[in-house]
C-alpha cells in the first residue's frame, strides 16, 4: 500500500517531521494508554488529520497495543471515521427525518449536479467534497447543510451556487 | 472545594444578581439580554449578535446591561432569538445588523423595535414570550433553566436551586430513600421503551459487585430529535447533579455520559459544566463533607445509530465496535466493564433534582395515571413552529400539532405524524386526540420514542417515507444478526420497486411476512422495531401501498418515478423563475413566452411547482 510511506506533504521546512503525529502521541500519551479511550484518540485523528491515515492507525496501535485488524474494525464500523481524506471544503447535507420532509433530497440533487460528484466523493482539484449526514438538530432551519463548520440553513436549491461560489 | 455553607453563599449573592429574570416586576435599572446560544440560533449566528452587543456596551460604557448567552428557548422557527428581561420582551430572527437600534431604541431610550417583535400564528403581534400560543399549554420542567441561565456559569445554576437536591439526599436521605423516592415518583424511562425508572436503580443498587457504574445516554440517535441536546446545551448541570444523585443511590463512583460527537456545542458545555463542579467539589472526593465521592467523564460515539442501544453503547464507551450483546444479562448486573451499571437517558436524569426536592407526589400530579410528569418534544417537518415543546404527559397531538406547533404552513392539510423516529410509527389524522403516553402511543401502532415529531402533510408519500426509514435502519444495522441484515434489506429492496413504479401483487403479503420475522428474531431492538414504520403505515395507508402496486401511481404524487411534472402552456408567463431555481436545469424558454421542461431532465422535485407564482406548474 503506497500509504505506507505517506509523508507529511507540507512546505514548510520542516523536513518531512509532521507536527500532527507528534500531537497524536502527546494525545494517547494524555489518556495513559488507556485501551478503552480508543474511540476519544480515533475521534481527535479524525480532528487533527480530517481522516485517518494508515500511519495514524499504526501509531495508534503500538502505543496501545491494540492490532491494526482491532483498529480497522472499529475505524470502519463508525460512520464519523473515514480512512479517505475529504476535500478542502467538506458539504455535508442532513439527511435527517426533519429535513428530508422538507425536501434535502434536492439540495443534495443540486449540489451533485453542480459539482459533478455522488455522496462520498470529491473533486478533482481536491476542493469540494460531499456527504450526506444524520440530523445536526439544526431543525429549526430545515433543510441545512454545512460546509466545514459553516452552517447553511433554510435552503433551496437556488441558493446553492451562490453559497458554493464564496469558496471559490 | 466548598463547604454547604459556601455554596449556600453563592446561592444567595447570585440569586441576587439574577432573580430580575424571573421577576416581572422588578423596579431596577439592570437589564439582562437573553441571546440563544443553541445550536439551531448559533447556525444562524446569534454567536455575532452575543459580540456586537457586548463590544457596543464596552464602546459605550453601558452599565447595569448583561448579555448572557443561554440554552434553548424553544421556538427554533423564529430564531435567533433575544429576550430582554425584566420586562420579556421577545425579538425574533434578529440579525447583528439590527443591535444598534435595539441598543439605541430600548436599551437605552425604553423604546420597543416594533418591527423585531414576532408575530404569532394567529396574525397577532406579541411582545412577551409568555404570550406566544406557543407556550401557552407547556409546562417545562426538564427544560426549566433552558434559556433561564448561562450554562457555562455552575453559579447562576446554583442560584435556581442547584446543586440543593445533591445536598439533601448526601445529609438527609439513604441510598435507599432516594430509590424509593424515584419509585414513588412513577418516572419511566425517557430514552423510549419507558421502563420504571426506580425499579432499574433498585436492581443496580442490589446487584453485588466491588465497582458499579452510572452511565448516560447521550446518543440521541433518531433523525430529527434534539431534545437531549438542548438539555446538555442550556443545563449542563442538571445532569452532572442528577448522575452524582443515581450513583450515590446506587452505590457507584464514577460515571460515564456517551455523547454523539456531532454536538460539539453540546460535548463543551458538558465537559464547562464537569471542571466546575470539580473546581468547587461537587464532584471528586468527599463532596458536601461527606464520605460520598464521584467523578464523571464524557466519551464520544462517532455516529452510528445502534449505539445508543445500551448494550451497544457500552461496548462503544469500551472502544469497541458498537455490537449488541445479548441481554440478560442486563446492564443492572452487568454492564460497563462487566461491572453492574445504571443506564438512563439524558431527560430521564434531568427529572430527578425535581423529584428530589418537589417530592414524588408533586411529580405524581403531572401527567396521567400510568405515565406521569412531562415529555419533551422535538417537533419539526412540515409544521409552522419547529422547536423544542415541553408539555404534561395526556397533552393530545392535537394540541401540541395545531396550538402550540401552529398547524401546517402552507395552506396545506396535516396527514400524520411521525414519533419515535426508525422504530417507531406514522399517526394519521384519525388519531389526533390521542393522548401522548407510552400506552396509548404503543395501542395505535407507534411509540413514545425518545420525543422526535415529525409532522407531514399532504404532499408527503407514505410508501416513500416508510423507504426513508428503511433506508436509514439499512444503513445503520450493524450486521451482527442475520434477520436486521438481511431482512431489512429485502424490504428496502420491495420498497424501491414500490417506489419506483414496478410494484408486483403479493409485495404488501412479503413485507408483512418479512416484518414478523424480523421482529420476531433479531437480537437487538434495532432490528426489533426496524419494521415498524412500515408496518404503521400499512395500518393506516395501505390504500397508498395498493396504488402504487396496482395503478403505479402515487397518490401524492412524491414518488417521482411515476410521475411526470409540466407547464400549462396558457397560465405560464414566462418569468423564468422555474427555470432559475431547477436544480438540474431541465427547463427552457424564452422570457415571457411559455417555458417548458426536459422529462429527461427532470427529477421531478417540484421545487418550480413551488416557486411559480402563476401555479403555473403541475404533477399528474
Ligand atoms: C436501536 C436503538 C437506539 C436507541 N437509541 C437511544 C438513544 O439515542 N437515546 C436513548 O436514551 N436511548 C436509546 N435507546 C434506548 C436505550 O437502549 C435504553 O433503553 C435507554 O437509554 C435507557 O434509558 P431510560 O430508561 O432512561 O430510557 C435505543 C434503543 C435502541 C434499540
Amino acid at each position: 500500500m503506497s500509504e505506507n510511506n505517506e509523508k507529511c506533504q507540507c512546505q514548510c521546512g520542516c523536513g518531512g517531521k509532521d507536527e500532527r503525529e507528534e500531537k497524536l502521541v502527546q494525545i494517547i500519551k494524555d489518556c495513559n494508554y488507556d485501551k478503552s479511550q480508543l474511540m476519544h484518540i480515533l475521534n481527535e485523528t479524525q480532528n487533527i488529520f480530517g481522516y485517518i491515515p494508515m500511519r495514524a492507525q499504526k501509531i495508534i496501535s503500538e502505543e496501545l497495543g491494540i492490532p491494526m485488524a482491532e483498529i480497522y474494525g472499529v475505524i470502519t464500523f463508525y460512520s464519523r471515521f473515514s480512512l479517505e481524506p475529504k476535500g478542502k471544503y467538506n458539504i455535508a447535507v442532513c439527511l435527517g427525518t426533519a429535513c428530508y420532509v422538507k425536501g434535502s433530497q434536492g439540495i443534495l440533487d443540486k449540489l451533485k449536479e453542480i459539482l459533478g460528484i455522488d455522496v462520498g466523493g470529491i473533486t478533482p482539484d481536491g476542493k469540494f467534497s460531499l456527504e450526506a449526514t444524520r440530523c445536526i438538530g439544526a431543525c429549526g432551519l430545515a433543510p441545512v447543510m454545512t460546509i466545514n463548520e459553516e452552517v447553511y440553513g433554510k435552503l433551496d436549491p437556488s441558493m446553492i451556487k451562490d453559497i458554493l461560489e464564496k469558496y471559490q | 472545594m466548598k463547604t454547604i455553607n459556601e455554596i449556600n453563599e453563592i446561592r444567595e449573592k447570585t440569586l441576587s444578581e439574577i432573580s430580575l429574570r424571573k421577576d416581572i416586576n422588578y423596579k431596577g435599572n439592570e437589564k439582562h439580554i437573553l441571546v440563544c446560544g443553541g445550536t439551531g440560533c448559533t447556525s444562524s449566528h446569534s454567536d455575532k449578535i452575543i459580540s456586537k452587543m457586548n463590544a457596543i456596551i464596552e464602546e459605550k460604557n453601558i452599565e447595569n446591561v448583561r448579555v448572557i448567552r443561554t440554552g434553548c428557548f424553544g421556538l427554533c422557527a423564529k430564531g435567533p432569538i433575544i429576550i430582554i428581561r425584566p420586562e420579556d420582551t421577545f425579538y425574533a430572527m434578529a440579525q447583528e445588523e439590527d443591535v444598534e437600534e435595539i441598543f439605541e431604541k430600548h436599551i437605552l431610550n425604553g423604546e420597543i423595535v416594533e418591527r423585531l417583535l414576532c408575530k404569532d400564528i394567529d396574525g397577532n403581534t406579541v411582545k412577551r414570550l409568555d404570550e406566544l400560543n406557543f407556550y401557552k399549554k407547556q409546562k417545562r420542567v426538564v427544560l426549566k433553566n433552558c434559556g433561564m441561565i448561562d450554562p457555562e456559569n455552575i453559579d447562576e445554576y446554583i442560584a435556581f436551586d442547584g446543586y440543593k437536591a445533591l445536598e439533601k439526599v448526601l445529609t438527609s436521605m439513604t441510598p435507599d430513600d432516594v430509590v424509593n423516592e424515584v419509585k414513588a415518583s412513577g418516572l419511566r424511562g425517557r430514552g423510549g421503551a419507558g421502563f420504571p425508572t426506580g425499579l432499574k436503580w433498585e436492581f443496580t443498587k442490589k446487584a453485588v459487585g466491588d465497582q458499579k457504574y452510572v452511565a448516560c445516554n447521550a446518543d440521541e440517535g433518531d433523525p430529527g430529535a434534539f431534545m437531549d441536546r438542548s438539555v446538555l446545551e442550556g443545563d449542563p448541570h442538571a445532569l452532572v447533579e442528577a448522575m452524582a444523585i443515581a450513583a450515590y443511590a446506587v452505590g457507584a463512583t464514577k460515571g460515564y455520559v456517551y455523547v454523539r460527537a456531532e454536538y460539539p456545542i453540546a460535548v463543551r458545555r458538558l465537559q464547562r459544566a464537569i471542571d466546575q463542579a470539580r473546581e468547587y467539589g461537587l464532584l471528586g472526593k468527599g463532596i458536601f463533607g461527606t464520605e460520598f465521592e464521584f467523578d464523571l467523564e464524557i466519551r464520544l460515539g462517532a455516529g452510528a445509530f445502534v449505539c445508543g442501544e445500551e448494550t451497544a453503547l457500552m461496548e462503544s464507551v469500551e472502544g469497541h465496535r458498537g455490537e449488541p450483546r445479548p441481554r440478560p444479562p442486563f446492564p443492572a448486573n452487568k454492564g460497563l466493564f462487566g461491572k453492574p451499571t445504571l443506564l438512563n437517558n439524558v431527560e430521564t436524569y434531568a427529572n430527578i433534582t425535581q423529584i428530589i426536592l418537589n417530592g414524588a407526589e408533586w411529580f405524581g400530579s403531572i401527567g396521567t395515571e400510568k405515565s406521569k410528569g412531562t415529555k419533551v418534544f422535538a417537533v419539526g417537518g412540515n409544521i409552522n413552529n419547529v422547536g423544542l415543546v415541553e408539555v404534561p404527559m395526556g397533552t393530545t397531538l392535537r394540541e401540541i400539532i395545531f396550538d402550540i406547533g401552529g398547524g401546517i404552513p402552507g395552506g396545506r392539510e396535516f396527514k400524520a405524524a411521525q414519533t419515535g423516529g426508525p422504530s417507531g410509527g406514522c399517526i394519521p389524522a384519525e388519531h389526533l386526540d390521542t393522548p401522548i403516553d407510552y400506552e396509548s402511543l404503543s395501542a395505535i401502532g407507534s411509540m413514545m420514542g425518545s420525543g422526535g415529531l415529525i409532522v407531514m402533510d399532504d404532499t408527503k408519500c407514505m410508501v416513500n417515507i416508510a423507504k426513508f426509514f428503511l433506508d436509514f435502519t439499512v444503513d445503520e444495522s450493524c450486521g451482527k444478526c442475520p434477520p436486521c441484515r438481511i431482512g431489512t434489506k429485502r424490504m428496502n429492496e420491495i420498497l424501491d420497486r414500490l417506489t419506483n413504479g414496478q410494484g408486483k401483487e403479493g409485495d404488501i403479503e412479503k413485507l408483512e411476512e418479512l416484518a414478523k420475522n424480523i421482529k420476531r428474531s433479531s437480537l437487538c431492538g434495532l432490528g426489533q422495531t426496524a419494521p415498524n414504520p412500515v408496518l404503521s403505515t400499512l395500518k393506516y395507508f395501505r390504500d397508498e401501498y395498493e396504488a402504487h402496486i396496482k395503478e403505479k401511481r402515487c397518490p401524492s404524487g412524491e414518488c417521482k418515478a411515476m410521475t411526470t411534472v409540466t407547464i400549462d402552456k396558457d397560465k405560464c408567463k414566462g418569468c423564468s423563475l422555474c427555470a432559475k431555481n431547477c436544480p438540474v436545469n431541465a427547463i427552457s424558454g424564452e422570457l415571457k413566452s411559455p417555458f417548458s421542461i426536459d422529462p429527461d431532465k427532470c427529477i421531478k422535485c417540484g421545487v418550480c411547482i413551488a416557486k411559480c407564482p402563476f401555479k403555473a406548474i403541475s404533477r399528474k
